[in-house]
């Protein structure tokens, strides 16, 4: 914590809220305790029996296993991503555990009554009481939203521990379970969807997934149903040396709407852990889905021991006319962060937003952003990326931005602004411009003066200084999604959202 | 068995591409000269051997393909009856330097040593054993490989036939005007320049002319404190002519360095400017206006490098594109730790007249001080309806509105020109286009 200490002397513009908020947050990692609990591992390493034993575990038919063997055959001819502006030290794929679940999960509880207190009094901890209760705990405010209630997929380590309000969900439609028995239970929407977004090979730790991954969520919403309720899932990692692979994938037919919360947190440890996830998410025509993520995995220490690394494929194809996405996230933990959730702008008027606050504190690494691919005519797209870098962090912005020759009259605004803290961080940009039409108009700015000229106007005319009106700007609409997050975090997020935009003008 | 133990692509890849490289470098002619010179196109060599002959698959080269530009035979290009681009400057008193498809020629330049600055051809100084030349040639090309390889430069420095050695230790009272004619529909072009420029002087150097079907120039210059170097090119209009140029310009402390290039078709144009900023309160502009009708790819690839506090630069680059034009722009702004209060600025944008043209850009900020101001922006689209609409109301002609338009698009680049009559005198050959292209 050297670089943030008291007497850090704050710079003009930077607010010692600012700093003290970041201090908080990297000091403290709130969810760095582990559970002491039975569990049981598959043998170290990877290979062939490896995946088979996973698929075996989660009781998959033939075709899921040979599907997953595919990849791993892939996997062994690829090689790691060495583009992106991140130090990342060797990893020994064969040192990690590949499979562990708590011994009290090998025979699935059939209710959440059954599931082990110790799995139970986890996530209350967490602040994830896995209860068809009303209110979550621990979320101030929480009187004034009485009505709000949130299914949670709580998965721990590897396996999906148990999923709340299935049946009121079944009621309107809604399919919400863990992938593992989406597999078995409804194999054609699996079969149709899965590996269709972010393909088998697409690269090589969303083939790594493909190949092991254990558990993770599974949504699909039925045509013209606004999903009753937000759905979040929530990834603990617990067991050490283990990797944890989620799988996520979620279907929303033509005219459904769906709002999808997920967090993740892990114990403190001196060794590195593995995550690689892959989410896909499959937009019909008309249908919304929102995603937010609050990622707070162990970040490391001060000196940068340990953390995970977290390779994520999270890819949304907007497949039909007028789908919409956004894609929300708090990036906080890890101590390497390798995510560029995307959107493919297919259907004609489909829409892509992408809201990214990434902080990054004494030696974590970040390389983070979006592609938006623009194929579709009238389509729509948005980036609002902040960066905020302390310590010794890197913090890299990199994103694509791609017209193609038939997404006529098409529209993109990208803005990403950087907060250095220190002199011994660094912040980044690199966005990729691709346009390959005239009538479609892309706008890429680092700075944040463009921003809504209308909205500042209003603002400045009403007596805010720039800086004020900006904030309140780029606040008002991530606020609107960082509000419903449900988690124990969302304050801490909400938060991060107001530092990231102090002293982030001019 | 991990996924490591079996050879990777990527260094298959390498493997296979310095094997390529070996066989095309040993088939090279080192052009003769004397010792220091040929030492230097030697150790050329070598960086060329370790770093591999590029590739479009190198993300260098994402979006523009390099193997016209490296292919061992050159591409015919038509010479078109412009005389305009020969023409350029032509109203002003400048001391000439004229080569002919990349040869000297003599009786159509200046007196060299008549001008109170030190100035000799590439050539001579490479024959002579004792030239302060031999300290430099070379020396910021090699600097300028990291952290991108530029292997064009690097085969510049190797096969350069000819060039200008300038020296300035004063105030120089008529700019040196570089002047590129062709005759042959084949011919290559290979000139390296090398411009020093002393403590408290000032140059303006001028670039201007098709040059040949191909070529490859490379100038290092080093801008001393308080020095100043104005830099102000047109790339000829033959539509068929191949260009990989980079100028690498190194900064003292107070010194300026504004480039300016006017581009006007040409098959393919990679222009790199590659810039350091060593010294405190240096500023460099960097600007570029191109137009490309038809058969058209222009490549600006800058890299400045903030090293040192208090420092302003600029990137201004401008495009037109119609008929399946394509603008590419590789911008970066690297910022160092030492480079407190960096005044950094970079935009980019395209005007595409027509839906099959095309826009590349990447425009990127690499920051690691902390009290910076760094911004860049980046947009492409067509020409604003809006905009014309209120011409057009106005009683002017669509054609007339449009290219005023294209016109007023273009005028921030050409600000960046320091000398108001030089500025002038791009602003009518912009208007000469935009009225030729209506």
């Amino acid at each position: 914590m050297s670089a943030l200490d008291n007497t850090l002397e704050v710079r003009e513009g930077v607010d010692r809220e600012t700093v003290e908020t970041v201090q908080s947050m990297a000091g403290k990692y709130k969810h760095g305790w582990e559970t002491e609990i039975e569990m049981e591992f598959a043998p170290k390493g990877l290979n062939e029996d490896i995946v088979r034993l996973i698929s075996e575990k989660n009781r998959e038919p033939e075709w899921m296993t040979e599907w997953r063997l595919g990849a791993f055959r892939r996997w062994l001819q690829m090689e790691e991503p060495d583009w992106a502006m991140l130090d990342i030290p060797a990893i020994d794929y064969q040192e990690q555990y590949y499979y562990a679940r708590p011994k009290s999960m090998i025979e699935k509880p059939k209710s959440l009554d059954e599931v082990d207190p110790k799995l139970l009094a986890t996530y209350k901890k967490l602040g994830i009481p896995l209860k068809e209760q009303m209110v979550l705990a621990g979320v101030e405010g929480a009187e004034e939203q009485q009505d709000r209630r949130v299914a949670v997929d709580a998965v721990f380590d590897s396996v999906s521990v148990g999923t709340t309000f299935q049946a009121e969900l079944a009621k309107s439609g809604v399919i919400f379970c863990s992938i593992s028995e989406a597999i078995r239970e409804h194999p054609d929407l699996v079969k149709k969807y899965l590996g269709s977004v972010v393909p088998v090979s697409d690269n090589f730790f969303a083939t790594l997934n493909s190949a092991v991954f254990t558990d993770g969520s599974f949504v699909y919403v039925p045509p013209g149903v606004r999903c009753p309720m937000e759905l979040s899932t929530y990834f603990r990692i617990n067991a050490e040396n283990t990797g944890q692979f989620e799988r996520t994938l979620i279907i929303a037919d033509k005219g459904s709407y769906v709002s999808y919360l997920e967090g993740c947190t892990a114990p403190k440890r001196d060794t590195i852990q593995l995550h690689a996830a892959v989410v896909e998410i499959v937009v019909l025509e008309d249908a919304e889905v929102k995603y937010s993520t609050v990622q707070n995995w162990y970040p490391g220490d001060e000196d940068g021991k340990g953390g995970i690394y977290n390779f994520v494929t999270k890819r949304a194809d907007c497949r039909e006319d007028r789908a919409k996405v956004m894609w929300t996230q708090v990036e906080t933990g890890s101590a390497i962060t390798w995510k560029y959730p995307s959107c493919i702008l297919r259907g004609d008027e489909s829409s892509g937003e992408f809201y990214s606050i990434a902080i990054t504190n004494n030696w974590q690494q970040a390389d983070t952003g979006t592609k938006m691919i623009h194929l579709g005519k009238n389509t729509r797209s948005r980036i609002v990326s902040k960066g905020i870098s302390a310590g010794h962090a890197q913090n890299t912005y990199r994103g694509l931005v791609s017209m193609h020759p038939k997404a006529l009259s098409s529209r993109n605004y990208t803005q990403c602004d950087s907060l250095l803290i220190g002199d011994q961080c660094g912040a980044h940009t690199v966005p990729y411009i691709e346009v390959k039409n005239s009538s479609s108009r892309v706008e890429h700015e680092a700075t944040t003066s463009k921003v809504d000229d209308d909205q500042l106007f209003y603002c400045r005319q009403r007596g805010m200084d720039e800086e004020e009106a900006v904030a309140l700007v780029v606040n008002g609409f991530c606020r609107e999604v960082l509000q419903a997050l449900p988690m124990e975090f969302a304050m801490e997020a909400q938060a991060l959202v107001a530092i990231s935009l102090e002293g982030s003008v001019g | 068995m991990t996924a490591k133990a079996i050879l990777g692509h990527r260094a298959a890849r390498r493997a296979a591409k310095l094997e390529a490289t070996a066989v095309r470098l040993e088939a090279l002619q080192l052009p003769n000269s004397g010792q220091w010179l040929r030492r230097a196109r030697e150790m050329a060599l070598a960086r060329l051997n370790h770093m591999g002959l590029p590739d479009r698959r190198d993300e260098y080269w994402k979006f523009t393909d390099p193997n016209t530009l490296l292919q061992p035979e050159v591409l015919p290009a038509k010479i078109l009856d412009i005389t305009d681009a020969a023409m350029d400057f032509v109203a002003f008193d400048r001391l000439k330097i004229v080569f002919v498809d990349g040869v000297f020629d003599a009786d159509a330049s200046d007196d060299l040593s008549s001008e109170g600055l030190e100035i000799v051809r590439l050539a001579e100084a490479g024959a002579s054993d004792i030239h302060w030349a031999r300290e430099f040639y070379g020396t910021l090309e090699a600097e300028g490989q990291k952290p991108v390889d530029r292997p064009l430069a690097a085969l510049n420095t190797v096969l350069a036939t000819d060039g200008v050695v300038i020296r300035v230790t004063g105030k120089v009272s008529r700019p040196v005007s570089l002047i590129y004619l062709r005759r042959e529909t084949d011919a290559e072009m290979i000139l390296h320049h090398l411009v020093r420029v002393e403590e408290g002087a000032e140059l303006t150097l001028l670039e201007n002319g098709p040059g040949a079907a191909r070529l490859n120039t490379v100038t290092e210059a080093w801008v001393a404190d308080s020095a100043a170097l104005h830099h102000v090119r047109t790339q000829g209009r033959d539509h068929e002519r191949r260009a990989a140029t980079h100028f690498f310009a190194q900064l003292g402390a107070q010194s300026v360095f504004k480039s300016f290039t006017l581009t006007a078709n040409g098959a393919l144009s990679r222009n790199e400017s590659i810039v350091w900023l060593n010294g405190n309160g240096g500023s460099a502009h960097v600007a570029g206006a191109a137009m490309g009708d038809g058969k058209f790819h222009h490549d600006d690839t800058v890299f400045v490098t903030h090293a040192a506090p208090d420092c302003e630069s600029r990137q201004v680059f401008k495009k037109v594109l119609r008929n399946g034009a394509v603008g590419v722009f590789q911008g970066k702004i690297l910022v160092r730790r030492a480079a407190q209060l960096t005044d950094g600025y970079q935009i980019s944008q395209a005007l595409l007249l027509d839906e099959t043209s095309q826009f590349l850009a990447k425009p990127e900020l690499e920051i690691y001080a902390d009290d910076v101001k760094c911004s860049h922006g980046s947009t492409s689209g067509e020409i604003d309806a809006d905009q014309l609409f209120y011409l057009r109301a106005r009683g002017v002609p669509e054609e007339a509105a449009q290219g005023l338009l294209v016109l007023a698009f273009l005028a921030e680049a050409v600000e960046e020109i320091a000398h108001e009559d030089l500025a002038e005198e791009i602003r009518r050959k912009l208007d000469g286009w935009v009225s030729r292209h209506n």
